[in-house]
């Protein structure tokens, strides 16, 4: 008879502490790896913070909607640092052919999960919040000025920051480290669509309806409502909810069916290109 | 004891792209025993075994592990079962402490600390232990992997080609210990192997693979015998070269 300890749904928060301990002893191992995190949203933020100096000084809308840009920046580094962080303890495994003695040891596909996704959170908060503190420093922009509503805003960007990072680790799962580039790549699609440094009427109308079906979309207008118009609108957090928790059933479920045939197309005993 | 098999693998076909890999195989394996899959390369050992523990899905046919059938149940036996294989290894960065650690807990091993260290002192890796896995040569890695596969203490052991790539002596060592181990566990030992010598020194059962097929099932003794052989390596020769035939003209 099986037992409940024995069941695929069984939760050890044992090993799921083993899995983010494994992260963090590859953190704290590699130094390269612990700038990296910092590195590319300083560079990105310097860049970007200089730039909206310029706009600032010469045109009048952008000076009323100072720090559109960096927060629009910083936003965008969550939900693509979000994903990336996601996808690179996953891909560490694949990288070091460790996956086939985690897919043969005890732990369930959610439990890993579970810790891709806090790790993911580590990685984000190593590299985010010294970053914002720089915002501070140089640009005078305060991102945790924006208050309960970051709060709102970071929640939605992970969730579907997960929810694509989780898909895209099945497809790697499934198609081996052929499919890696979609790990470093994919979020960029959702740049144009999700309408991170314009308002969603600036696409054309027949586009306009896709960008709402991306939860980040309603992430960076309600930033733009809240740094221009001084107005959070908390239905447009409410929405972006809604349409993460289908995100995230859909990256979950394409999760599971892409295991189901690496298991079937014998991929998990062939880890290569 | 349970005298139920440990593993039971009944018309076992794995096809991929219209290819059979292993084609109708049936065995069953009595617990506590030690039992050789040999077979040359694309002979489909590998297969059988990653199938046995649950990581590639039969096409058809049935394989219970420890009274699980795989991969449905494979969650009720994991913890039960470990093993060993070229095609993985142990993060590089990691010392081979941290990685005995993470291993331990993922098994939900007890005491991991105390069995840390009697792995390493039975395994002499006791000076390695806060050494990264990737800074090791190809013979502690080995001895770190054989840790990592007795970390849980498994009643059932998988191993495919454990003692590929590794000096005579190291291999020797290797398959002393794999001995030791189980007959002071009663451990059940399922070994892939295209070493002959290494079959022939360990196994008191031989199953002889060829393109996905069981060409032959015996004691070492009684293969030999039935070829008219003096060693496996013959006995294997004289079935990758001449198949079904070889064993009936033997017979």
């Amino acid at each position: 008879m099986i037992t409940h300890t024995e069941s695929a749904l069984a939760f050890s928060p044992r090993r799921v502490a083993a899995m983010m301990l494994r992260y963090w002893y590859l953190l704290r191992s590699s130094w390269p790896r612990l700038v990296e995190l910092v590195y590319w949203p300083m560079v990105q933020m310097i860049t970007w913070g200089f730039l909206q100096v310029y706009v600032m000084q010469n045109a009048g809308f952008f000076a009323r909607a100072a720090g559109t840009l960096i927060g629009a920046v910083l936003l965008w580094d969550i939900l693509f640092r979000g994903q990336l962080g996601f996808s690179i303890s996953f891909l560490e495994e694949m990288w070091s052919r460790n996956i086939g003695n985690l897919m043969m040891s005890p732990l369930r596909p959610f439990e890993f999960i579970i810790a891709l996704m806090v790790m993911s959170m580590v990685r984000l908060l190593i590299g985010a919040i010294p970053v914002t503190l720089l915002a501070l420093v140089f640009f005078g922009f305060n991102l945790y000025g924006l208050g309960l509503a970051l709060g709102a805003f970071f929640v939605n960007l992970m969730l579907t920051s997960w929810a694509v990072g989780i898909f895209v680790s099945g497809l790697v799962l499934r198609n081996g480290l052929g499919a890696e580039n979609f790990a470093w790549s994919i979020m960029f699609l959702f740049m144009p669509l999700t309408c991170v440094y314009y308002p969603v009427t600036t696409l054309p109308v027949w586009l306009q309806p896709l960008a709402w079906a991306l939860p980040p979309t309603y992430v960076f207008e309600g930033m733009r409502a809240l740094l221009i118009e001084h107005t959070f609108h908390p239905n447009l957090m409410i929405d972006a909810l809604g349409l993460n928790v289908l995100f995230f059933a859909g990256g979950m479920f394409g999760f599971l069916k892409l295991l189901q045939s690496a298991r079937r197309h014998g991929s998990l005993m062939q880890m290569g290109e | 004891m349970s005298a139920s098999p440990a593993i039971e693998v009944e018309r076992l076909v794995k096809i991929y792209k219209n290819v059979p890999a292993v084609d109708a195989v049936s065995f069953s394996i009595a617990p506590g025993s030690i039992t050789g899959l040999l077979g040359g390369n694309g002979a489909g050992k590998t297969t059988t075994i990653a199938m046995i523990m649950g990581l590639i899905t039969p096409t058809s046919g049935r394989v219970t592990v420890l009274g699980a059938e795989m991969p449905r149940q494979r969650y009720r036996v994991l913890q039960r079962m470990n093993f060993e294989s070229p095609y993985v290894e142990m993060p590089m960065r990691l010392t081979i402490r941290q990685n005995l650690t993470v291993f331990g807990m993922l098994y939900g091993v007890p005491d991991l600390s105390d069995r840390i260290a009697e792995l390493a002192d039975a395994l002499d890796l006791t000076d390695l232990l806060d050494r990264p896995t990737g800074k090791l040569s190809a013979g502690q890695k080995t001895r770190v992997s054989l840790a990592k596969s007795l970390i849980n203490a498994p009643e059932l052991l998988l191993l495919d080609e454990p003692t590929a790539s590794l000096d005579p002596d190291t291999a020797d060592w290797v398959r002393a210990h794999l001995d030791r181990y189980r007959r002071d566990r009663h451990a059940t030992v399922l070994l892939a192997s295209h070493n002959m010598a290494e079959v022939e020194r360990l196994c008191e059962r031989v199953i002889i693979m060829k393109r996905g097929r069981i060409e032959d099932d015996d004691t070492p003794a009684r293969l030999l015998a039935r070829y008219g052989r003096r060693t496996l390596e013959e006995v294997f020769l004289d079935v990758a070269r001449g198949g079904g035939e070889a064993r009936e003209a033997a017979q």
